[in-house]
């Protein structure tokens, strides 16, 4: 396997974006991320596009050779990536498989997802293809209501309360305000998330994470083509992968996203580093109890104690792993196909130490990328060495 | 043996309306509603009820007190005026639900509130004729009534089943006989949502003429007289009709108290004569007589002469009684009703 | 889901019926065709009791809100309900509504039968979905 870099970010701001469609959307992000690669997009080799539903969405499929005839890339390989809320994330996984394999030197991997031409119920119904059709969706799981029968057997199990939950999202809006691309700048309180309109219980409003538009994208090279074009490389050491059951119901324990600890496990293991070794990681908080799972299975803390080490001030910007300094997906938005590689966006920012206001003091940052309730998780471990 | 109930099973829902909250929202004298119609509440479908549901919960009821193979059932007839469908008949989904596998003939019959014992009568045919071995006839509805309209106090929900064979049968029908004619006190057009009545005009040349019709011709068939019976069952659509009806005909209050149900569940159209008979042989003895006298608007009646055997004691057992299901219940404010019935869109 | 899509399922939807492996007994609702456990493509219908507890609930509060009129399925179902991971007496674990009863009374541990309900109609027009829902048995 060959070594993988990012040299190129680039992403739109997320949040509900009227003016723009998703072919402009996708086209910004990528052409940002050249830029800011210093690559002509002429050299890009190949393109690998994470969007959940672009049919359900905006009624269109066949999105990879969309992206590449509106980015100029004419009759370049393109490849549309799906895998949920976990699309964005698996694009990166097959552009970096894609350079690491040897086929390619220059491949842009992007996430773009257009949600607010339908409305919030046609939106909920298309976010819920994600879980199973038959055996969920039809007998009236949402995806808050999934998240929720978390929740609830969590708080039950491990004593975890709602205001160890709120705190994920006061935590992740308090970073949103440093960073300019998020769709939600403004602090809220423990208090105010508590009161927020109840969704699904425990669920409410601000532990969800909004409906957005946006694109990102960033450009990925061999070591020969990083050496070439970038002086600030962040380098790829690892790329976790692993599934689990659709339904939730399936679970061996639906409080453990195993697909998580399977890619986790993965990760740490080709980078040959702990959870300890991680100075900054951005977690999959679609709802704040993803967050606080999420936590506990890449192993930063045990299993039940996330809402402990939550509320302990761990996951600050300044606490023993600040978790979401982007703002997560909760107040940073959460346009799912483009989640995934904002993510990344985030770790190659702080690990160039350009994360303004933001800023952790890093060596290694992760990424942590979910489809659905668990079916797919991607984990991506940055670093600044070769 | 002669043909007969093998089985029967009800279903009532969980939920009930009283007179006094109905009152309340049309300013209507509740106490004056209560005496002159006898009824207190009535029962009320959930959002996810309807005359298919009832009909296979009542359905399965039955099986479990039988015996018999679903697959042995040759014939299924569901009697209602609120079939979910008005093209692709309940029948067909009651049969799957219960498994009858594809052996068995069936169409949706309605004939107001008597189509279920209609549909009684075209299985002891059947079975009689020997065409088929089993036959399940039901009634079921959900009742349907405008908002503010006389109807609303007693129009409600729930639906009873029963296999008609030859074999182990616990109530035998010694006769059946109908009274019909064309008469129009009650009818709803074809894509309206609610029923027409024409008032007063349900009474005496309706509901009357054509229960004691059926009845005095029973009795005068068999050569019986209400002496003869333990129990009766009259159609209910309310509590007066079927008393005055039954003391015309010189019945007493102790016989017609078992399969008098009105008073708690309201008027289940489809479903209330076959639930006042699924009722009596809820508690019947062997050896009892049981007349039954259905009532269907537009209009008719089916009467039934029925035997108890000693096979009733057993089967009763092994389903939930009817009073399981009136006892359990669950009050609404007319909010909570109206949006359970959809009914806050007024037409 | 279609209208065959909803066909095919009958079986399942009113009947619960999964599937056992021959080979190792495994118990699968819904059921499948390679058992999870052993390996073995040879799976024998197999019907559940309808009888399970709850694992997890939620109750959920917010409609799939529909302004716009965009949505054809319309849920047999009110604004609250109670969702819930069942797990049957036999083993598999299904998600299904709660119904009959107030949010108040539903717990984690409470037993569950299963009920024949209507669970989706495609509009005022469409075809009706009938499936299991569940109730508290006490």
């Amino acid at each position: 396997m060959r070594k993988v870099a990012i040299i190129g970010i680039g992403m739109t701001k997320f949040g509900n974006l009227w003016e723009r469609d998703l072919v402009s959307l996708a086209v910004e992000a990528g052409a940002k991320a050249c830029k800011d690669a210093g690559v002509d997009k002429d050299k890009i080799q190949a393109i690998y596009g994470g969007t959940m539903s672009g049919g359900l969405f905006v009624s269109q499929e066949h999105i990879g050779a969309l992206l590449a005839d509106y980015s100029g890339l004419k009759n370049i390989p393109s490849t549309r990536v799906e895998a949920a809320c976990a699309s964005g994330g698996l694009a990166l996984r097959q552009a970096y498989l894609d350079i690491a394999s040897g086929m390619h030197d220059l491949v842009v991997a992007g996430g773009v997802e257009k949600m607010t031409d339908i409305g919030g119920g046609a939106a909920t119904n298309t976010l819920a293809t994600a879980a199973s059709q038959e055996w969920e969706a039809v007998q009236g799981a949402t995806f808050p209501g999934l998240y929720a029968m978390i929740a609830k057997l969590h708080m039950k199990r491990y004593g975890t309360t709602e205001r160890q939950m709120a705190l994920c999202a006061v935590k992740n809006h308090k970073n949103a305000l440093n960073n300019p691309n998020a769709q939600f700048r403004r602090q809220i309180t423990v208090e105010g998330v508590m009161k927020s309109t109840r969704i699904a219980d425990p669920v409410k409003l601000f532990d969800c994470s909004p409906i957005s538009d946006g694109a990102a994208s960033v450009v990925l090279a061999s070591e020969k083509a990083a050496e070439k074009f970038s002086k600030n490389p962040v380098w790829i050491k690892a790329s976790g992968h692993a599934t689990d059951t659709l339904s939730l119901h399936d679970r061996e324990d639906i409080t453990t996203l195993k697909a998580t600890v399977e890619a986790a496990k993965q990760a740490y293991s080709q980078a040959n580093l702990k959870p300890a070794d991680i100075d900054c990681v951005e977690v999959h908080d679609c709802f704040t109890i993803a967050e606080i799972c999420a936590i506990e299975d890449l192993g930063f803390c045990k299993k039940g104690e996330g809402g402990k080490f939550v509320e302990k001030g761990n996951t600050k910007i300044n606490g023993k792993i600040p978790v979401n300094t982007s703002g997560g997906l909760k107040a940073k938005g959460h346009p799912i196909g483009a989640s995934g590689i904002a993510q990344a966006i985030e770790a190659v920012l702080q690990l160039r130490r350009h994360a303004k206001g933001r800023q952790v003091d890093t060596e290694y940052a992760m990424t942590h990328n979910v489809g659905g309730t668990g079916a797919t998780a991607v984990v991506h471990i940055f670093g600044r060495e070769k | 043996m002669k043909t007969g109930i093998v089985s029967w099973g009800a279903y009532i829902p969980c939920y009930r309306i009283k007179v006094e909250e109905i009152s309340k929202i049309w300013g209507s004298d509740a106490e004056s509603i209560k005496r002159g119609l006898k009824i207190s509440e009535k029962a009320v479908p959930g959002i996810d009820e309807d005359t298919v549901t009832i009909s296979v919960t009542a359905s399965r009821n039955a099986l479990k007190r039988s015996k018999i193979d679903p697959i042995e059932i040759g014939a299924v007839y569901f009697g209602s005026e609120s079939h979910p469908y008005a093209v692709k008949p309940t029948g067909t989904i009651v049969a799957e639900a219960l498994e009858t596998g594809p052996d068995y003939t069936t169409v949706d019959l309605e004939f107001a509130c008597k189509a279920g014992t209609a549909a009684i009568q075209i299985c002891m045919g059947l079975v009689k004729s020997g065409m088929i071995k089993y036959g399940l006839a039901g009634g079921a509805d959900t009742a349907q009534s405008a908002p503010g309209d006389a109807l609303e106090f007693t129009a409600a929900a729930g639906g009873a089943a029963f296999i008609i064979g030859k074999k182990d049968v616990c109530a035998e029908i010694n006769h059946t006989v109908s009274f019909t004619t064309d008469t129009p006190d009650f009818w709803r057009r074809e894509d309206q949502k609610y029923p027409s009545h024409g008032g007063g005009f349900t009474g005496k040349p309706a509901y009357f003429r054509h229960v004691l019709g059926a009845a005095k011709k029973m009795m005068k068939t068999m050569g019986t007289t209400p002496k003869d019976y333990d129990h009766a069952v009259f159609h209910q659509p309310n509590g007066k009709f079927p008393s005055r009806a039954a003391k015309m005909l010189g019945f007493s209050e102790e016989q017609t108290k078992q399969g008098f149900l009105v008073p708690f569940i309201g008027n289940t159209y489809s479903g209330a004569s076959m639930l006042g008979l699924a009722a009596v042989l809820d508690q019947a003895k062997p050896g009892q007589r049981i007349i039954v006298t259905s009532y269907g608007s537009g209009a008719g009646s089916d009467c039934f002469d029925i035997s108890v055997t000693e096979k009733i004691t057993e089967a009763r057992k092994k389903a939930p009684l009817i009073k399981t299901y009136i006892e359990n219940k669950r009050y609404l404010n007319y909010a909570d009703y109206s949006k359970k019935t959809k009914q806050y869109i007024m037409e | 889901m279609t209208v065959p899509q909803i066909w095919r399922k009958i079986p399942q939807f009113y009947n619960l019926y999964g599937k056992k492996c021959s080979s190792c007994n495994k118990l699968y609702f819904p059921p499948r065709d390679i058992c999870v456990e052993c390996g073995d493509h040879k799976l024998e219908n197999f019907k559940f009791r309808g009888k399970g507890n709850i694992i997890t609930y939620t109750i959920i509060r917010t409609p799939l809100s529909d302004p716009e009129g965009e949505l054809i399925d319309r849920p047999a179902r009110e604004i609250p309900y109670i969702l819930a991971v069942i797990e049957l007496e036999e083993g598999p674990r299904l998600t299904s509504e709660i119904v009959d009863c107030s949010p108040d009374e539903v717990k984690i541990g409470k037993k569950v039968e299963s009920v024949f309900r209507k669970i989706v109609e495609k509009g005022p027009k469409g075809v009706i979905q009938y499936g299991y829902k569940f109730r508290l048995s006490g």
